[in-house]
């Protein structure tokens, strides 16, 4: 039994790989191909209103840069060097025609790059929906909450101006619930890397949550289940390695050999900002009443507290200590990518809450383009053996 | 400036101005008045002024340490605390100076803050900058989301939404902050002086079309843009000062005179230019001095709309008292999306007869900066015109490479040279 399940696993996992990091989104032309007339709708990170897009009839699409798979010429014609990475990836990928195949792109309000990273959008293609969705930083119902429905509101005549089917109360139920699901798996593969992180590598997880980047929820569901289901077929045995949250890499990705290298050098990730979208408003969004106020305000109650949202209440950096605590991690790694504003800023008032709570942590930076980790590695294997050291003693 | 130079009552008065502001803060707490820190893009003064609130800005205090020689050490303190050395240096900067004992611009102690007024205008940084100081201060902490005009206008629904806020959010933190009740009557009044200050703001901005210009939109305009952007929209002594310096402008304009530099009156004025991106504060004078000694002066400037766009007609009314603080803060150019900003250059190149455009791009400032390369071709497209892009910091020394700038620009206006002997060429 073991055997054809840790082959049908490698082959899932290679699946699941190639869809993440396939720049020519084939995935995603293909569904356009099986799908005459439908949208696809790229956004880039963190969060969009994947069950909106869903419910017009079209491909939300997660476009998270383009890693090492993308030499940059154009984009850095576009990008000083003191930006972060991530945008000169996206506009390479743009005018190198990768993205045709999407309609439109939407950019979340998480930092003044991607803010402006919509109005180059507006300028590089201007026959192509860009649009910025500006995320309320005001969490009452009646002030944030009006303002936010009324932005999903317009979202929806911008789809459907361009060509997108108007959401009809059963498409709002099939996407609603089409993407509660896949939260609840995308939950799931998180929980069981946590309790069993032996069994989930986090190189692994990783790939399986980025394919849901360019697949429909149903698609990406069905993949999560083989996955779920066949890593808990699997034998395999836990190994001594210290138990860490990775915090910061919330939107540029890191690459997927720096994860391989933090888990060589003894690190089980038992919690990350990784792939944020399927997981930032921890609610399940209800059936019942107008699908638009429904969406908003679960994200009002119930968006995790982030860089890109201001700290309303407590302390910043509570809730990564409380990540830590839940996940049983031992120490934390902040990892943010080079020129990362929200991510960097954050990260000394997140150390001191780190350090109050007696969280031992390292810092390093990175891009998504990074090939040579020797440094982070000796860094975090340092890290690991201190932990391990300090838990023994 | 050189104190040896002539200095118009202008100059003088504004410098009493802003000094003056400075002395109330580091009294402010045995004067028993209370102080809010807020931000420059979106500020809520005349709100402020109807509560006897004092504002303190923080990116003035950082601009103010760089240009006293502060900068370096207080970033260098912001960076051994944690910060690292990739974020906005005004934050730093601030940071620092307050880890330093929060000494303003006048030697004096500024009063720790009664209220964090985050008014949230087109930069995210600022959100980020407050979280830090309220861990510092403790201080009660409130924010104005201003939505920012992605799509390239304010919407009705995006005015509403900060009128809430200011209705059902803001006012009540002031309320509670200082005891005392909104009265919108003296609300009115206030906005009804910043309206009139503003009519001489544009007029004094737009006395550059002449030639020669009268004034320097960039270097120059910062200077004038101090009070009405910092802690004087709204009162009396804002009108007079406007008042003031239009007539100094349009005496000058009469005279056929150019514009006051701090080495003394620009003889000739060779190029006109139009500026996009803050300036460095570091070497402010040795980079403003790089232009006027080529003769280049700068006819209009993005920067010197941050604290709010009113060539564009736009008056604080006091027949609509919130709705206007809303669509000014609304308004600030930063919150402007990147093709309007694009726009708004190239118009300027036209309407002000420029002979070029240059973007000073600061590493500090994502929120200018991001896409600054793609506005450049853009302009360039729309006006036909080449621009140069120079490239420095705020207030970080480290990054202000005099040699390099000064390369920069003296090949720009070669470039600029040769395009006048080629188009002269091609007339006869
Ligand atoms: S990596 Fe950081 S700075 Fe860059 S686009 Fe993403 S959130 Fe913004
Ligand atoms: S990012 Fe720019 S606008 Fe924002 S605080 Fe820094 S310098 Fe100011």
């Amino acid at each position: 039994m073991s055997q054809p399940a840790a082959a049908a696993l490698a082959q899932l996992v290679e699946r699941a790989e190639a869809l993440a990091y396939d720049v020519e989104y084939s995935a995603v032309r293909a569904w356009k191909e099986r799908h005459p007339g439908a949208l696809a709708i790229g956004f880039v990170p963190v969060w969009a209103p994947r069950e909106l897009i869903a419910a017009c009839g079209a491909l939300p699409v997660g476009v998270v840069g383009g890693g090492d798979k993308v030499e940059i010429i154009k984009g850095d014609a576009c990008y000083q060097s003191y930006v972060c990475h991530l945008p000169r990836s996206v506009v390479e990928l743009g005018l190198n025609g990768r993205l045709d195949c999407l309609d439109g792109m939407l950019f979340p309000s998480i930092c003044d790059v991607i803010r402006n990273l919509s109005g180059v959008w507006k300028l590089l293609f201007p026959n192509k929906l860009s649009h910025y969705l500006d995320l309320p930083q005001d969490f009452d119902p009646e002030i944030g909450g009006d303002f936010f429905r009324a932005e999903l509101a317009q979202l929806v005549e911008l789809l459907v101006a361009r060509g997108a089917r108007r959401p009809t109360p059963a498409s709002w139920r099939q996407a609603i619930t089409e993407h509660n699901e896949n939260r609840h798996l995308v939950e799931e593969l998180h929980a069981l890397r946590r309790e069993q992180p032996w069994r989930v590598p986090t190189s692994e997880a990783y790939v399986v949550a980025r394919a849901g980047c360019v697949l429909p929820a149903t698609e990406h569901s069905a993949l999560l289940r083989d996955y779920l289901a066949l890593v808990r077929a699997v034998p395999r045995a836990p190994l001594d390695n210290a138990r860490v949250v990775v915090a910061g890499a919330f939107c540029e990705q890191p690459p997927l050999d720096l994860l391989k290298t933090l888990e060589r050098a003894g690190c089980y990730i038992v919690g990350d900002d990784f792939l944020l979208a399927p997981r930032f408003v921890r609610a399940d969004v209800p059936l019942e009443g107008d699908p638009l106020a429904a969406i908003a305000n679960t994200w009002l109650a119930h968006a995790q507290p982030h860089a890109s949202v201001w700290t309303r209440a407590g302390t910043k950096g509570d809730d990564l200590v409380a990540l830590a605590r839940k996940a049983g991690a031992e120490g934390v790694l902040f990892a943010a990518p080079s020129f990362c504003d929200p991510a960097l800023l954050d990260q000394p008032m997140q150390e001191a809450a780190c350090g109050r709570a007696g969280l031992p942590h390292m810092h390093f930076k990175y891009s998504e383009n990074s090939g040579q980790f020797q440094g982070i590695r000796e860094q975090a294997g340092t890290f690991a053996d201190a932990i391990k050291l300090w838990s023994g003693a | 400036m050189n104190d040896s130079i002539h200095k118009e009552p202008s100059m003088l008065r504004q410098k009493e101005l802003i000094g003056g502001h400075y002395r109330k803060l580091a009294r402010a707490k045995e004067a028993g008045l209370k102080s809010a820190y807020t931000f420059v893009p979106g500020n809520l003064t005349e709100l402020l002024l109807a509560f006897d609130v004092l504002p303190v800005l923080p990116e003035i205090n950082a601009l103010q340490s760089a240009m006293r020689g502060k900068s370096a050490e207080y970033i260098a303190k912001a960076e051994k605390l944690g910060q690292s050395e990739d974020v906005c240096t005004y934050v730093k900067c601030d940071y620092g100076m307050m880890k330093s004992g929060n000494v303003g611009p006048t030697g004096e102690r500024l009063p720790d803050p009664d209220l964090l007024l985050l008014s949230y205008t087109g930069c995210f940084t600022f959100l980020k900058w407050f979280e830090l100081l309220r861990e510092e201060y403790k201080a009660p902490t409130v924010m104005l989301h201003v939505p920012y005009q992605g799509d390239g206008a304010a919407t009705r629904e995006m005015r509403d939404y900060v009128v809430k806020q200011l209705r059902r959010v803001v006012i009540p933190a002031l309320e509670k902050v200082t005891g005392k009740r909104y009265d919108e009557d003296r609300l009115r009044h206030i906005l009804a002086l910043s309206a009139q200050a503003e009519e001489d703001f544009v007029a004094v901005f737009r006395a550059a079309r002449n030639r020669p210009s009268p004034i320097d939109a960039y270097f120059g305009g910062v200077y004038y843009i101090g009070p009405i952007f910092t802690a004087f929209r709204g009162t009396q002594a804002a009108v007079d000062y406007y008042r003031m310096l239009r007539a100094e402008v349009d005496a000058r304009v009469a005279a056929g005179a150019g514009p006051l530099t701090p080495d003394g009156p620009m003889p000739r004025e060779k190029y006109r230019l139009v500026v996009e991106g803050p300036p460095n504060w570091t070497s402010f004078h040795e980079f403003w001095r790089m232009f006027h000694e080529e003769g280049a002066v700068v006819v209009a400037s993005t920067y010197t709309k941050v604290g709010g766009v009113y060539e564009d007609g736009f008056r604080h009314d006091p027949a609509r008292p919130l709705e206007s603080l809303a669509e000014y803060c609304l308004g600030c150019y930063t919150n402007h999306n990147l093709p309007a900003r694009a726009d708004r250059i190239a118009r300027y190149v036209q309407d002000y007869e420029a002979d070029g455009f240059l973007i000073h791009s600061v590493k500090s400032c994502d929120s200018f900066s991001a896409g600054q390369l793609v506005i450049l071709r853009d302009v360039e497209q729309k006006t036909g015109r080449a621009g140069a892009f120079i490239e420095s910091d705020l207030v970080d020394p480290r990054y202000f490479a005099a040699s390099n700038v000064k390369n920069r620009l003296e090949s720009y206006l070669q470039m600029i040279d040769q395009q006048r002997r080629g188009a002269t060429a091609c007339a006869r």
